[in-house]
């Protein structure tokens, strides 16, 4: 245990020494005005993409419903304002690989007409139900990045009793201020979010857990929270992962979560703070999520801050909303641990985007891998409990079953233990890689069994047939015996019929 | 003197007495060896081995006849088990190209239907005189198709990359 743990009780993890936050979290918020198109993802959440309503030509109203949920773990995706359907069709995604996914292009008016939305005076004297039945109208989905659809989240925390939620605010990334902003600026939608979360899982107490690097976010929710005793603002120590749910959950309760279990099955649901403004807007005014704040900072940023934007303007029009002052060397959506690198600008944010960074080459000086000295920094840096120098050689010998054996699955990707790595050793790609290549595999099992039912099928019918064709042969030919039986015998008796008459 | 050899001639006796009981009793119908390879092989019969059905390539492959990766609707996957599992190394030069599946193209299928008779998991659909098409998920890539249409019109391609099932490369490690 080092000296670090017994101050803070935080052993794993790291600290980047410049969290890069500031001066972009200082500046108060920005609302970006209508860009001239929109491209709004139908897969912006885990779960089956949304199945688009309407056609190309359509004109469509902010807030309005153009695509709607497909089975029990989807959301709905609505217009960010009013303007003309351009196309429905293939957009770049936000994804490393650059492939193209689905997405609805608005061409704008500028006109901003709404629809109207279906206001509630009191959400606590609605049902858990129609509380959760208008989180899902409202296409509401984790806002922290993992995207999981928050109506199906809230009833699983109902199935599960859970006693207490969780809030995140630990927004841990450095160079991220999206939910700082959203504590700082509207720490009263947040607390009421809070509130009605909590009467729609059935909790009886809620801890917001802030790291302690947000004074500011910290006073404005302790202000906002001080008439509700069962909501607890709790300063977390700023350490990276912290805004990971298990980890927060460990440092707020002591409790671990099992392997492969959800938080809920302790009793927890962990939800982040600006999906519960999100859920106050949805609940409250009836307004869906068609917008965000979005962090936009980087060095190669003009004026970096948060942009309170609509979901699906394209990066490069965000970036022009504020500015750039070189050309960057490197777009990321996300933060710069966990981020995903964008292959280029065109291409649209998404619900779950809670920042764009344009970064300079000194931002992203890159090492060429040495070998691996075996310090075992990773391990102690591993927020999970793995054995990151190990997995690696494991995985590099291609023995990813063993990889697997030894606690692969609950990697988080987080980055911690490339990012302490003397050696400078690619260690979350490897991981990322081993993760695919053992989905493709069970995949592949799958399809597998599916084709050897499907040639077993055949070769019964096949069987079947010939036995039937054989059958049908033997019929017809005693048919036809007998039909001659008969007619010889007609022959025979006819004659001897005449004799007797 | 006498006692130690009785003794041991009576153990003798004993010990090949339950070992020909057990040769009898548990005797083994067939090699489980090519059961067990049986067991990992796609099991359509596909002929595209040239050994007659999956359970001849896999006695093939167990006696040495055959390579580990003789299978095309396995593919990598399935030489990577056998070798495995037979503890014998897969050669580097048996490169695979991914795995693939068959395509019709329809600007020149005419419809002659001798496609889908060959098809052992039923993953080509049609009728006469009417253009086919491939169940993705039901085609096994293993060509049997391709060798009886008379117009060349259906191909094995590979299996485009989607977001779902793309992956990340394998980063190279320090020389």
């Amino acid at each position: 245990m080092g000296i670090r743990e017994l101050l803070t009780g935080v052993g794993w993890g790291v600290h980047p020494h410049d969290d890069h936050k500031r001066p972009a979290a200082d500046v108060p918020l920005r609302v970006m005005p209508t860009p001239a198109k929109l491209c709004i993802p139908l897969l912006q959440h885990v779960g089956a993409p949304a199945k688009p309503l309407v056609a190309v030509g359509d004109r469509v109203l902010r807030g309005q419903l153009i695509a709607a949920a497909q089975g029990n773990v989807s959301a709905p995706v609505h217009a960010p304002t009013s303007g003309r359907v351009a196309a429905i069709g293939e957009v770049t995604a936000p994804h490393p690989s650059g492939l193209p996914f689905a997405a609805i292009t608005i061409e704008t008016d500028g006109l901003d007409e709404s629809v109207s939305f279906k206001t509630v005076e009191d959400p606590f004297s609605l049902t858990p139900d129609e509380i959760s039945q208008r989180i899902a109208e409202a296409g509401i989905v984790g806002l922290g990045g993992a995207t999981f659809p928050s109506a199906p989240k809230a009833q699983l925390g109902r199935k599960h009793s859970v006693h207490t939620l969780i809030i995140n605010g630990g927004e841990c990334e450095p160079y991220l201020s999206s939910d700082d902003s959203i504590m700082r600026e509207r720490a009263d939608d947040v607390i009421d979010g809070v509130r009605i979360l909590m009467h729609a899982v059935g909790a009886s107490k809620a801890k917001v857990g802030i790291e302690d690097n947000k004074p500011e976010a910290i006073a404005a929710m302790r202000k906002a929270a001080q008439d509700f005793a069962q909501i607890e603002i709790c300063p977390v120590p700023a350490r990276y992962p912290m805004g990971s749910d298990r980890q927060l959950v460990q440092v707020l309760t002591g409790k671990e979560v099992p392997s492969g279990a959800r938080t809920a099955t302790i009793g927890l649901l962990v939800n982040n703070v600006s999906t519960c403004a999100a859920i106050h807007h949805a609940v409250r005014h009836g307004e869906p999520l068609y917008r965000r704040i979005v962090t936009v900072n980087g060095g190669a940023v003009a004026q970096p801050g948060n942009v309170l934007a609509p979901i699906g303007v394209l990066v490069e029009d965000l970036l022009a909303f504020a500015g750039l002052k070189s050309e960057p060397a490197r777009l990321v959506m996300g933060g710069p641990m966990m981020g995903v690198a964008l292959p280029h600008a065109q291409v649209p944010t998404v619900k779950g985007c809670g920042g764009i960074l344009a970064l300079t080459a000194e931002e992203i000086t890159v090492v060429p891998p040495s070998p691996c000295i075996r310090c075992g920094s990773c391990v102690k840096a591993c927020p999970m409990g793995l054995v990151p120098l190990e997995l690696s050689a494991q995985i590099h010998a291609g023995d990813y079953d063993t990889a697997d054996a030894m606690g692969l699955d609950d990697c988080l990707a987080c980055g911690c233990c490339a990012y302490v790595c003397p050696s400078q050793m690619p260690l979350v790609q490897t991981f990322s890689h081993a993760k695919g290549e053992i989905w493709r595999r069970a995949q592949q099992k799958k399809r597998s069994e599916f084709t050897k039912q499907l040639a077993q099928a055949r070769q019964e019918r096949l069987e079947r047939e010939a036995r039937e064709r054989v059958e049908a042969a033997a019929r017809r030919k005693a048919q036809r015996a007998a039909q001659q039986a008969a007619a010889a015998a007609a022959d025979n008796n006819t004659p001897s019929e005449g004799a007797g008459a | 003197m006498l006692t130690p050899i009785i003794s041991v001639m009576v153990l003798g006796l004993i010990f090949g007495l339950i070992l020909g009981y057990a040769a009898k009793v548990f005797a083994v119908q067939g090699d489980a060896l090519v059961a067990e390879i049986i067991e990992m092989m796609p099991g359509t019969n596909c002929g595209q081995c040239s050994f007659p059905g999956c359970s001849g390539a896999a006695s093939a492959i167990v006696k040495g006849e055959a390579a580990v990766d003789c299978c095309p609707g396995g593919g990598r996957m399935l030489a990577e088990a056998i070798a495995a599992r037979l503890g014998v190394s897969l050669e580097a030069a048996s490169e695979d190209s991914g795995p693939k599946i068959a395509v019709v193209s329809e600007s020149i299928c005419i419809g002659c239907a001798k496609c889908f008779k060959a098809c052992p998991t039923d993953a080509v659909i049609g009728a006469s005189k009417q253009i086919h098409a491939v169940l993705k998920d039901a085609c096994t890539g293993c060509g049997s198709c391709t060798n009886e249409c008379p117009t060349g019109a259906i191909s094995l391609e590979p299996i485009p990359v989607t977001l779902r099932d793309w992956n990340w490369e394998k980063p190279a490690l320090a020389a």
